[in-house]
């Protein structure tokens, strides 16, 4: 876990060490240097992440850019695996893309390896958004996604100001409440959760899910717990000579100041919600509240045999999630090591 | 003064007392016992601030406030936590169906069904199969986050390649690689351009369709595994491989020497991750075979078992034989490689 600390504070202490207000001993050490290493091996990817790290070119550290090379020797067989690995990732995934866009005598005629003869041919895209009630279930997902995500940051970021900020009696057990929850894996309470949220009269409603979302996510506690050790406490003090009270406190400085740790928890919460299928299953039967995960589902009932358009709706769920890992790259790594590690 | 008004903005209405109308810089007593300013490590700057915080820190609205925030959290976490846990747990010596409003305790008879019914306990057996290849992935993800350590052209790019499956929705998984296995699909369509001509049913019987799933799984699970090895190599700093370089350290002795202990804390993690995960398998199989030729998993069946055949009894008492040994594994692990992770108060 300290191992990883590194490249996870070259993300998250950034822009804290720019603003003229904070005090500039508050930042953590390791973050610092950190930044020189990262910036030197990504820069390459550096395009979109570069906004949102106004600090970066102003890090004073000398970057130690890896020049470390590999032996001549080694390097086409070490080429080969990497080429090898790309194929077994990227040939199933354009095999169903090639798959999309061909007609029906072409799947069934043809072999799997063998390109559309109409490369614009949309038609099972039509099919695949229509008939596949894709619409409904973008909608569901983005409902869904909007209060999850919006629960667990102000769920995870009240969690860590009490639990920082604050020294009160019962914030040990408080806090092994916490630890305790992430050793508990969700799929394996279902069976008793149904009956709680059935109690609460939720099942078959989309307030079943973001209440699960919000519920189960204590990852998110750990990364605004980190992120809040980095704000120098003199920034509450001052404000509390001005007359801030706790909940102010929160609201104008502390919450703000948390954006790099709001934006890796967004993206954290939102791929692994948008993703999810174990929960909406469970919880969203009637086919007008379908998520994408379900919808997907669903549709492959009735076309089972039709691999175009099955392929079709495949390939419009992946989509949207391709395009946020080219624009926020770095943020993602990032996002997903310091949760897993957590 | 600030107390007053910020027990008034609480929503629970707090206790409003009267030494909370104290000042907070009045009566400073630097030898408090309580640990002052939170806790909160390596915030410099605060030298003002944790003398004089004492007395508001006991302040009984100090007391309180914390708890104003934490209140809807708790709530949370132990209505989605803790009672479904501890209602699992009654449930389970019960053999209640789920809907009806009696049930009749039927003692130990659910964990003893669990453990002598064979197609109950055969469901263990399939987790090998995940497991095994877990073993696989995290092997693989080493050798290439170690590869890609190192300034290779195009570095950037293979790590996305890499990293993306993970990213990728389960069930739109499930489907690519339905047509990846299916008769004369992407795998078929391959070996035959290769020239091994294979009309196998990959998903046809039992051990070639759960050696098939477990490869799923591999393909989608590697990425996350390989960024976590990878973030933990960079850690590294670059001075110490270059130091080595000048010492003549060859590469093996750099991997065996520096690489390794950098990331012995994430293999562990990975480990336990692989040993739960492959516990809890359901998404892939579910959505690929339905859980048929014996392809169902621990948590296919117990879905199936409180959703199915409402055997809420039964399922609960298989939730908790599985709960407990994932608690058991993780145990295991923290006594095997006790980490310096619970820095947390």
């Amino acid at each position: 876990m300290t191992t990883d600390r590194r490249t996870a504070d070259a993300t998250t202490t950034g822009p804290t060490t720019t603003r003229p207000g904070a005090a500039s001993p508050g930042a953590p050490g390791p973050g610092t240097a950190g930044r020189g290493t990262t910036e030197g091996t990504d820069r390459a990817t550096g395009r979109a992440a570069g906004a949102p790290h106004p600090a970066r070119s102003a890090a004073a550290v000398p970057a130690p850019v890896r020049r470390r090379r590999v032996p001549a020797t080694g390097t086409a067989l070490t080429y080969l695996s990497l080429v090898l690995a790309t194929l077994v990732v990227l040939l199933p995934l354009a095999v169903v893309f090639l798959t999309s866009l061909k007609t029906s005598q072409e799947v069934s005629g043809g072999s799997a390896l063998s390109l559309p003869g109409n490369w614009l041919n949309l038609s099972n895209y039509v099919t695949a958004f229509t008939r596949g009630k894709m619409l409904v279930a973008f909608g569901n997902t983005a409902f869904i996604l909007f209060f999850a995500i919006g629960g667990t940051v102000l769920i995870g970021s009240m969690t860590a100001y009490a639990v920082d900020r604050f020294d009160f009696r019962g914030k040990r057990l408080v806090m092994v409440l916490f630890l305790v929850a992430t050793l508990v894996p969700g799929v394996t309470t279902q069976v008793a959760t149904f009956q709680v949220i059935n109690g609460f009269g939720l099942v078959d409603t989309r307030w079943a899910p973001i209440l699960l979302y919000m519920g189960t996510d204590i990852v998110s506690v750990y990364i605004f717990l980190q992120f809040i050790r980095s704000i120098p406490t003199s920034l509450d003090e001052a404000a509390r000579l001005d007359g801030a009270n706790a909940f102010t406190i929160y609201r104008k400085i502390i919450f703000p100041l948390l954006k790099p740790a709001i934006a890796t928890v967004v993206i954290i919460k939102g791929i692994t919600t948008y993703n999810d299928f174990y929960i909406p299953f469970l919880y969203l039967h009637s086919e007008e509240l379908g998520t994408i995960s379900t919808a997907l589902f669903r549709f492959k009932g009735p076309f089972g045999a039709h691999w175009e358009a099955i392929s079709a709706g495949a390939i419009l769920v992946i989509v949207p999630t391709l395009i946020i890992f080219l624009l926020l790259q770095r943020w993602i790594y990032n996002g997903f090591a310091q949760g897993a590690t957590k | 003064m600030t107390e007053t008004t910020h027990s008034a903005s609480g929503r629970a209405g707090g206790s409003r007392s009267p030494g909370a109308e104290k000042p907070r810089w009045a009566g400073m007593s630097p030898g408090g016992g309580r640990r002052g300013a939170g806790g909160s490590g390596g915030s410099g700057g605060a030298d003002s601030g944790a003398g004089s915080g004492r007395s508001w820190h006991r302040s009984p609205v100090r007391q309180l406030t914390p708890w104003l925030f934490l209140a809807i959290p708790l709530a949370r976490l132990v209505t989605f936590t803790y009672v479904p846990v501890a209602s699992m747990v009654s449930y389970s010596f019960t053999d209640w169906d789920g809907v009806s409003p009696t049930r009749d305790a039927t003692g130990v008879d659910n964990y003893v069904q669990i453990f002598t019914r064979p197609e109950l306990f055969r469901v263990f057996f399939v987790s090998g199969y995940y497991l095994a290849a877990s073993a696989v992935q995290i092997a693989v993800a080493l050798y290439f986050a170690a590869v890609l350590s190192f300034n290779l052209r195009f570095r950037n790019f293979f790590k996305g390649i890499l990293f993306f499956p993970y990213l990728i929705n389960g069930v739109a998984i499930g489907f690519v690689f339905l047509y990846f296995f299916q008769d004369g699909g992407t795998l078929d369509s391959v070996l035959s351009w290769a020239g091994f001509g294979s009309d196998h049913a990959w998903l046809g019987d039992p051990t070639s369709a759960n050696v098939s799933l477990a490869g799923v799984s591999m393909w989608r699970f590697t990425g996350l595994n390989f960024v976590l090895f990878l973030g933990a190599i960079q850690s590294v700093p670059a001075e110490l491989y270059e130091a080595a370089e000048l010492d003549g350290a060859g590469k093996w002795q750099q991997f065996r020497h520096l690489i390794a202990p950098s990331i012995k804390p994430v293999i562990s993690l990975s480990v336990i991750l692989a040993v739960s995960g492959s516990l809890s398998v359901f998404e892939i199989p579910y959505i690929m075979t339905g859980g048929a030729t014996g392809t169902s998993t621990f948590v296919i069946q117990t879905v199936k078992l409180a959703f199915q055949f409402n055997k809420t009894g039964l399922a609960s008492a298989a939730a908790v034989v599985l709960l407990a040994i994932i608690l058991l594994i993780t145990w295991i692990q923290r006594r095997l490689v006790p980490d310096d992770k619970v820095d947390l108060v």
